[in-house]
């Protein structure tokens, strides 16, 4: 007998799918299409998998993968061609009340202090104010900002209004939290201690999470499982079982499971990847050819 | 100690230092015969005739008169200018048809029309505050156009995904996000107001500041004439500290 991932199943179709226990996020054949000069490109196609109640689930693939358009699509921002995407066993349509989004780029409100930011989705839902300040204060502690509270973005750094954008995601309790790439722009020492931020909180939250990330490192500290995004179209190539021990820090990269799971992910990045590069490069060229 | 300075009276003093430099080098070469005395007077004699036009031509009731139509005239350019602002970026296609030609009529010299708005308003301030408003509507409209739809995509997408309605939406993120484009709109739209305030009041001979520049120009006064044209400056100067308290108070730090 073939040693086979409990979790997965091949279906005919070669597409992986993933059943567990107690899905809290199902993703279901989702496809998004986008209309280019060059006809119709499929960014993600086909894509299925689920979420468990608690789990952590990194989505990793190379560039131009269609992870942020699988991320907008399950936010509601954009709408899916076919598939769906439900919560708790219910199909959502649209922003959800219980899917609460980080974006990559810089998404601080500039006119509004620390505090102010993270009090941002509960002054939205009319909670007075009082309440919320003292709410936002405990988001800023949980992501280690005390002292803050009346900084505006402008006057920190980007590690910190990334996690000020974090802190008021979370200030809006969402059932699952997700996040595009949240430390992109950041640079490595600040992403590994950023990263244990992250572990401390999934663990005092237990919160679900589902992490968008081109980063191998990042996917392996953090995650419960990693699917593997192919490059264009975007399908899951695999999902693999993180099972490092948890409570985990930063200092697990330096263990020999670590590196055994990042060259497993490494192994099948790296066929998509070098596909995506030689893409691009023969758009350039065909670029190069017209002009 | 960079900060200190930079935060300190030394700005200040420099661009005041430079000022007096410029006004003493002026006045050198006036008194050595370099610049004609009968075309640019002395800056000393200009800053003497200060004192005449306050004893003499009520120049506090002009600076008043000439600033409060600046006032009514910036305050109806803010409310009509924004709303139109909004109207346009709310419906693509008024903007598609209307930004261009918006857009000229910002050049267009509105204070040769000032006949067309005696016909209309009369020979009243009522015609003055009018010019003003209509000359300088364009920048507040643009700018807060431009603002409006600067507004950073993540930023509407955080509001999205914390599921804001539409008004929510524009009084929580769209708005707040375009202040500062709106403030650059509105200071310039109060500089082509004042520009045109002043020019109507000198082209009727009626009211404030421009009517006084008329006159003393009229009788050749020119020392004079540059001491009423500094009140202009002055009454420019206090719309430009208020406008940045404003904007300041509504939006503290960028």
């Amino acid at each position: 007998m073939p040693a086979v991932d409990p979790l997965t199943d091949q279906r005919p179709d070669g597409a992986v799918r993933l059943y567990n226990a107690d899905p809290i996020l199902t993703v279901d054949d989702l496809v998004k299409r986008f209309q280019t000069p060059d006809g119709p490109v499929t960014a993600v196609d086909r894509v299925s998998f689920s979420v468990a109640r608690g789990e952590f689930l990194a989505v990793i693939g190379p560039s131009g993968c269609g992870k942020s358009t699988l991320f907008n699509v399950i936010g509601g921002l954009s709408a899916a061609d076919e598939g769906r995407v439900a919560v708790s066993g219910e199909t959502v349509a649209g922003p959800h009340r219980a899917i609460g989004m980080v974006f990559q780029e810089e998404s601080t409100f500039p006119w509004r202090t620390a505090l102010e930011n993270v009090a941002f989705p509960l002054e939205v839902v009319g909670m007075p104010k009082a309440e919320r300040l003292d709410r936002a204060r405990h988001f800023i502690r949980l992501v280690g900002l005390d002292g803050f509270e009346r900084h505006y973005p402008a006057e920190l750094s980007g590690g910190m209004r990334q996690r000020v954008a974090m802190a008021r995601t979370l200030a809006f309790e969402p059932t699952i939290l997700m996040m595009d790439e949240p430390f992109a722009a950041l640079d490595e020492q600040t992403r590994l201690l950023l990263g244990d931020k992250v572990l401390q909180i999934q663990q005092d939250l237990q919160q679900t999470t589902l992490l968008i990330t081109h980063n191998i490192t990042e996917a392996v500290q953090l995650s419960d499982r990693v699917l593997v995004m192919t490059y264009r179209p975007g399908r899951v190539k695999r999902i693999i079982t993180i099972d490092l021990p948890r409570p985990r820090t930063s200092a697990i990269v330096s263990s020999d499971a670590f590196g055994r799971f990042v060259a497993q992910i490494w192994s099948d990045l790296r066929e998509e990847a070098s596909r995506g590069i030689q893409d691009s490069e023969a758009h350039l060229g065909r670029d190069e050819a017209t002009r | 100690m960079t900060r200190t300075w930079r935060g300190g009276a030394l700005p200040a003093l420099l661009g005041i230092g430079t000022f007096v430099i410029a006004l003493v080098l002026m006045e050198l070469l006036i008194r050595a015969g370099a610049i004609n005395r009968f075309i640019v007077p002395l800056p000393s004699q200009v800053l003497l005739s200060f004192w005449r036009l306050i004893a003499e031509e009520n120049i506090l009731d002009r600076f008043l008169l000439t600033g409060g139509e600046a006032l009514v005239a910036g305050v109806l350019l803010t409310v009509v200018g924004m709303s139109v602002g909004i109207l346009l970026h709310r419906i693509p296609l008024l903007r598609q048809a209307c930004e261009t030609w918006i857009a000229a009529f910002a050049s267009a010299p509105i204070v040769l029309m000032y006949p067309l708005f005696l016909v209309i308003f009369g020979r009243s301030a009522v015609t003055i505050i009018m010019i003003g408003f209509t000359a300088a509507l364009p920048p507040v409209i643009l700018k807060t156009l431009e603002g409006l739809s600067g507004t950073r995509r993540v930023l509407i997408d955080v509001g999205r995904s914390f599921n804001l309605n539409h008004s929510q939406l524009f009084w929580k993120i769209l708005l707040p996000a375009a202040l500062p484009a709106i403030f650059v709109g509105i200071r310039l739209g109060m500089i082509f107001a004042l520009i045109n305030i002043v020019g109507v009041e000198f082209l009727i001979n009626f009211g404030g500041l421009g009517q006084l520049i008329n006159d003393l120009a009229e009788r050749y006064d020119l020392s004079g004439t540059y001491a009423a044209i500094s009140f202009v400056i002055l009454v420019s100067i206090c719309f430009f500290v208020l406008t940045e308290r404003v904007e300041r108070w509504l939006r503290p730090i960028d």
